[in-house]
């Protein structure tokens, strides 16, 4: 399986990461080497194995879905590039 | 003897009998890291103000009689780990800038316990290489010379801050994460010891997140006492992490005199690896001799897909960058590239904050989670992580641990391996599987290359058993008796 251009640009589109032409050729080359390596998982048979999502051998704890923190909105917005008043600010979305 | 030659359990035995004092200790260093850092580039951020506050804390502690070994203990932060009022990087410009107004838990266990905090150590970008060369903030130097060379090697990473700083003695121990080797393999290239400890061990919260199933803190240091110290004081329960493990913590000290007599330690024939630089297999040979001759039973064992590791990590660890690194936006913190529109500016914003590594992971992860390849790729590399961890599962079933080689090559030069990103991953072939299952691994320096640069030996435990690890590692270094020094380091 090999990545052509146009899947690498919709790739970096989904990624959110702009690309220019020689970046989309660069990526290419070492996608395609990565993907290439990984190839060899074809080999084993996982027939009947589960997939295993986490390193941790436990069930994920639960907890009741109270209020437990908060109040603290100049904190959060102290690293904002962009603010008004207590919300993050960004260019105008909708029309 | 000078003041940098001391352990952590040295120094807090002196800083206890008042043989001098906790800002005498946190000065001294301070100096060596103004001295040596300029040129070894192991700190991103310098704290000396900060330290110094810390120490005087600490003599009052220790005056007081509330100290814990740890009080005026100088330590490297990671930069990964979130520090508050103390700009976090993560490695990136992305998060330029960012100042966290939290702690991370583990930072606040250490600072909790007394110890003193000289900076912020350099790393791989989000943690992500095996040379500390992926840094927007610069490459580290090994402080580590080839016989008769003064060619620049890595420190390895993506830990190699913490690794070099520790090794150059411009800090005495260091936090470290490893999510595929990244503690044990820059411990392996500098004459450390480090360990990954089992996932869930240490709280994650606060840590920038990589790959969170895979990502877990951990202690470097100059041997393998001062890592059960810090580890007593990184590890333990944390509500705020999801898969902290809620479990007692022992005291990690306590295993280290606890001897390898009839412990059965497995050795994997998977990790004699064709191609393997001879020297490594030799220490290895040796390293199974010293075991044997202090009563252990060593027994061979498969764990038959080993060679599945690295391509199983490839596209899981990416996978999870990739949803991970989807917060830096330019909207909440960090760095904004301003565009057209909102879609634009993401764009912008991530393609100037992100370097080349970090690009490419989280397009590769974006490709294996997207719709179509989802079960070919990232499924298919769940289900094979399952059978690595059944490998370890089954192998446990008839040895209490495995030893193997950490890396499969001494520190290699800043200008090598660069071209080929799968060359790189290579270097992470033996650190890996444990990764994956979540087991316990502790690399310890072993011995040197005829090059002159050391060479770690990696020991596997069981989920939660990093006591047995701590036993084996433990002997493992009373028998290689490692006292070498790095060529550059604070005298």
């Amino acid at each position: 399986m090999s990545l052509d251009a146009a899947t690498v640009r919709r790739i970096a589109k989904l990624a959110r990461i702009r690309v220019n032409d020689e970046e989309v050729s660069t990526l290419q080359n070492e996608l395609n080497a990565i993907l290439g390596y990984v190839e060899q998982l074809s080999d084993v048979n996982v027939e009947g194995v589960e997939p295993l999502s986490g390193g941790a051998q436990m069930a994920l704890r639960q907890r009741e879905d109270n209020l437990t923190d908060g109040g603290m909105a100049d904190k959060i917005l102290a690293n904002a590039p962009d603010r008004i008043g207590n919300f993050f600010a960004v260019p105008k979305v909708v029309e | 003897m000078s003041i940098f030659d001391l352990s952590i359990a040295a120094a807090a035995k002196a800083l206890k009998a008042k043989e001098f004092s906790a800002v005498e200790l946190t000065t001294a260093y301070n100096e060596a890291v103004a001295a040596l850092n300029p040129r070894l580039n192991a700190y991103i951020t310098v704290t000396p103000e900060l330290a110094l506050e810390q120490a005087r804390a600490a003599d009052s502690r220790i005056a007081d009689g509330s100290a814990t070994p740890l009080t005026g203990i100088p330590l490297a932060m990671k930069d990964l780990f979130c520090t508050e009022s103390v700009r976090t990087t993560a490695g990136s410009s992305i998060l330029e800038p960012f100042i966290p107004p939290y702690e991370s838990t583990v930072s606040a266990k250490l600072k909790a316990a007394g110890a003193v905090m000289l900076g912020k150590a350099n790393l791989d970008e989000f943690a992500m290489g095996s040379s500390n060369t992926t840094s927007h903030y610069g490459a580290v130097e090994n402080p580590w010379k080839r016989l008769g060379s003064d060619a620049k090697l890595v420190p390895g990473g993506s830990s190699g801050g913490s690794a070099a700083a520790v090794a150059a003695r411009i800090a005495l121990a260091a936090t470290g994460t490893d999510t595929g080797g990244s503690i044990r393999q820059p411990a392996s290239f500098t004459g450390l010891a480090g360990i990954k400890p089992t996932y869930g061990r240490c709280s994650r919260w606060g840590v920038v997140a990589f790959a969170s199933s895979l990502d877990q803190p951990g202690p470097m240091a100059r041997n393998v006492e001062d890592n059960a110290l810090l580890l007593n004081a990184m590890a333990g329960f944390d509500q705020k992490d999801s898969t902290s493990a809620n479990r007692e913590v022992p005291d990690f000290c306590l295993a280290l005199g606890r001897g390898v007599k009839g412990l059965k330690i497995g050795i994997p024939r998977e990790y004699r690896l064709e191609g393997t630089n001879p020297e490594i297999l030799a220490l290895w040979d040796k390293g199974i001799e010293w075991l044997k001759a202090q009563g252990a039973d060593i027994v061979n064992i498969s764990l038959p897909h080993t060679k599945y590791g690295l391509p199983v990590y490839y596209i899981v660890a990416p996978a999870e960058a990739s949803s991970n690194l989807a917060r830096y936006d330019g909207v909440r913190f960090g760095k904004r590239v301003d565009g057209e529109d909102l879609i634009d500016l993401y764009e912008r914003t991530r393609a100037e904050g992100f370097g080349p590594e970090v690009k490419r992971r989280i397009m590769i992860g974006t490709y294996v989670l997207s719709h179509g390849y989802y079960d070919a790729y990232y499924l298919k590399a769940q289900k094979v992580r399952n059978l690595i961890l059944r490998d370890f599962t089954d192998a446990f079933g008839s040895v209490d641990a495995i030893l193997t080689p950490t890396a499969p090559s001494a520190a290699f030069g800043l200008d090598e391996k660069m071209d080929d990103p799968v060359t790189m991953y290579l270097n992470d072939v033996f650190t890996v599987p444990a990764s994956l299952a979540g087991v316990p691994a502790m690399s310890v320096p072993a011995g040197l290359s005829a090059e002159g640069l050391p060479l770690g030996l990696q020991v596997i435990g069981r989920h939660f058993d990093e006591e047995t690890v701590f036993a084996v590692s433990a002997a493992i270094e009373s028998a290689a008796g490692f006292s070498a020094l790095p060529e550059l380091r604070a005298k």
